[in-house]
């Protein structure tokens, strides 16, 4: 995908040929007059916040009274913390349950919607619709499909014969539930990139291989996933990127209930900061959380060349 | 296509029909249960509502503030596609057209921009938002999220496409830069910019953690924020809830009817939340 390639190397410009000098002031102050409105607010509201978060990891502090330095203490204590542990084991059970399910469902979706159907443009705009909901609605709409005891789906389970389960109030249930709702909301997004991938590749190479005698799953195995293998790549990095942040829809859901048993990462820092006042402890385990996913997606770009396509 | 011909096609797309269903169904069970006054109370509403009506809606728009939030919603969406177009297009000007020593650098640190994730900022942010008296301000949501690197980036591909004998052209005419950015070069990339747009009023539509950190009256609240208070507020009234929800989906919904190919395009270009 165009966003991951990283610095374009075609910045060099014809040379100024004629007032070069007073074109080149001119040249410097709108530079700078048109980098200004970006440039400080990302140094601002991004870059500094980030090493300012650093450095709070090393303290003790409360938001309010003077910082203590701690050293490397947040960081020794929550990783022996077992609600540390706690909270990066639901995220992880998130990661491993949802990207799996999103990204079969989704590659099917794709390919069969890459045929030519009837209805098919509807078809998948019908599937890319929860995309563009929010998460928090689509937190309550879950909640309410699945409610216990009033909810639909418990309701046509009951009908053939099923008691269904007490999902989100289940602390055995609440972590499923809330990968359902996600899954729903994912499926059309894998399906959208991977569909753009499909209908990338050239008609020639499907042609070669139907005349060659490959059957369709040779097709699919030999051809279309390997062609297919950088949005691939780019579908798995976003979505464990997002999964280890996954946070709006668990605390509209669960709220890291019942009992903790849904409490993810980034909840774990909202909680410390704005319950527990501990901002350098937050600020730590974030730093632990981003360390996680950076180490992760730099693994896969390094793996890349042994899987993906043209890497 | 041996396999796909016939009967095969047939189930192929009977299976996608009926899964496309179950994809809407939550859709239609929103609506549904918005319409059904006192859902939730004691049994499944049913799929056509024998009395329907807009109580839920009332309810919402008379003892809550309501009204106040869509609006609230409104401006600090509207504010922020507005910033990030501007400040993207801008910078992207630059990036696409002005060579400086050091360029390729700078671009390189707007991208890692990207890379950061909101909770790391958490709490700095909270901290400095507190220190500029921005809490609680529609200012504190739209001001750390006014420039977009993700922007920049999109609006530099769509103006490197631009040819640059029209640059020249303006400039032997006396143009200066701000007229070849405003009116040479913007004009002939609106569709990334309409791309941007629509991404980044979803964006700011749906956010979440952010606002429910900085905005605490309920007179400041944004959509995402008053629905998930409403739960706790009516606990047993879903129809109450499910109206919210329909209330947020909308507009939402309405862009993506009328603005389908480029919200396809900056999700797919994005793949941020």
């Amino acid at each position: 995908m165009t966003v991951l390639t990283p610095l374009d190397t075609r910045l060099a410009a014809p040379p100024t040929t004629t007032g070069r000098r007073r074109r080149g002031w001119r040249n410097g102050l709108t530079i700078v007059a048109f980098l200004a409105p970006s440039a400080i607010p990302l140094a601002a509201f991004v870059l500094y916040p980030m090493i300012q978060a650093a450095w709070i990891s090393l303290h003790r502090w409360n938001l309010i009274s003077a910082m203590q330095w701690v050293g490397f203490g947040n960081y020794t204590k929550l990783v022996a913390d077992p609600k540390t542990r706690a909270a990066f084991g639901h995220t992880l059970f998130y990661v491993v349950g949802e990207i799996p399910l999103v990204f079969v469902g989704g590659l099917a979706l794709a390919l069969a919607l890459n045929a030519r159907l009837k209805g098919r443009s509807l078809l998948r705009g019908v599937y890319f619709l929860p995309v563009v909901t929010s998460w928090i609605v689509v937190a309550l709409v879950w909640r309410w499909l699945l409610n216990p005891a009033v909810g639909v789906v418990n309701h046509v389970l009951a009908l053939v014969g099923i008691q269904g389960p007490g999902w989100w109030t289940d602390p055995r249930w609440a972590m499923p539930s809330i990968i359902l709702a996600s899954a729903w909301k994912d499926l059309g997004f894998v399906m959208v990139i991977l569909l753009a991938g499909l209908q990338s590749i050239p008609e020639d190479v499907k042609e070669a291989a139907l005349i060659d005698g490959a059957g369709p799953w040779r097709r699919l195995l030999s051809i279309t996933l390997p062609l297919l293998s950088p949005q691939i790549f780019f579908v798995v990095v976003i979505s464990l990127i997002n999964g280890f942040q996954v946070f709006d829809q668990v605390y509209a859901m669960t709220g890291g209930g019942p009992a903790g048993a849904s409490q993810v990462v980034v909840q774990q820092v909202y909680d410390l900061t704005f319950r527990y006042s501990q901002a350098g402890s937050a600020a730590a385990l974030s730093w632990l959380l981003f360390v996680v996913i950076l180490v992760i997606t730099l693994l896969q770009t390094w793996g890349q060349r042994r899987w993906v396509h043209d890497a | 296509m041996r396999s796909r011909t016939g009967v095969g096609r047939w189930v192929l797309w009977a299976v996608l029909v009926l899964g496309a269903l179950v994809m809407l169904f939550p859709f239609v069970w929103t609506l549904v249960t918005s319409i059904s006054t006192g859902a939730g109370l004691d049994a499944t509403p049913s799929l056509v509502p024998q009395h329907p009506s807009f109580g839920a809606y009332l309810e919402l728009f008379r003892r809550t503030s309501f009204g106040r939030v869509v609006l609230n919603s409104a401006i600090i969406a509207v504010g922020t596609v507005a910033l990030q177009i501007l400040t993207s297009a801008l910078a992207a000007y630059v990036f696409s057209r002005l060579p400086f020593r050091g360029r390729g650098v700078v671009f390189g640190v707007y991208l890692a921009t990207m890379m950061v994730p909101m909770q790391v900022l958490l709490v700095p942010l909270f901290v400095e938002m507190k220190s500029l008296g921005l809490i609680d301000s529609y200012l504190g949501v739209i001001l750390p999220g006014m420039a977009s690197a993700f922007g920049v980036f999109l609006l530099r591909q769509a103006m490197s496409t631009v040819p640059r004998e029209l640059d020249e052209a303006a400039r032997l005419d006396g143009a200066g830069h701000l007229r070849i950015f405003g009116q040479v070069v913007m004009p002939l990339v609106t569709p990334a910019v309409a791309t941007l747009g629509v991404f980044s009023f979803m964006n700011s539509w749906n956010a979440f953690l952010w606002p429910l950190v900085i905005l605490r009256s309920p007179q400041l609240k944004t959509l995402p924020l008053a629905l998930a208070a409403l739960q706790g507020q009516y606990t047993t009234r879903w129809d109450v809830v499910m109206a919210g929800s329909v209330v947020t989906i909308l507009p939402m919904l309405a862009v993506y009817v009328f603005a389908q190919k480029y919200v396809i395009q900056s999700v797919a270009g994005s793949g941020l939340k």
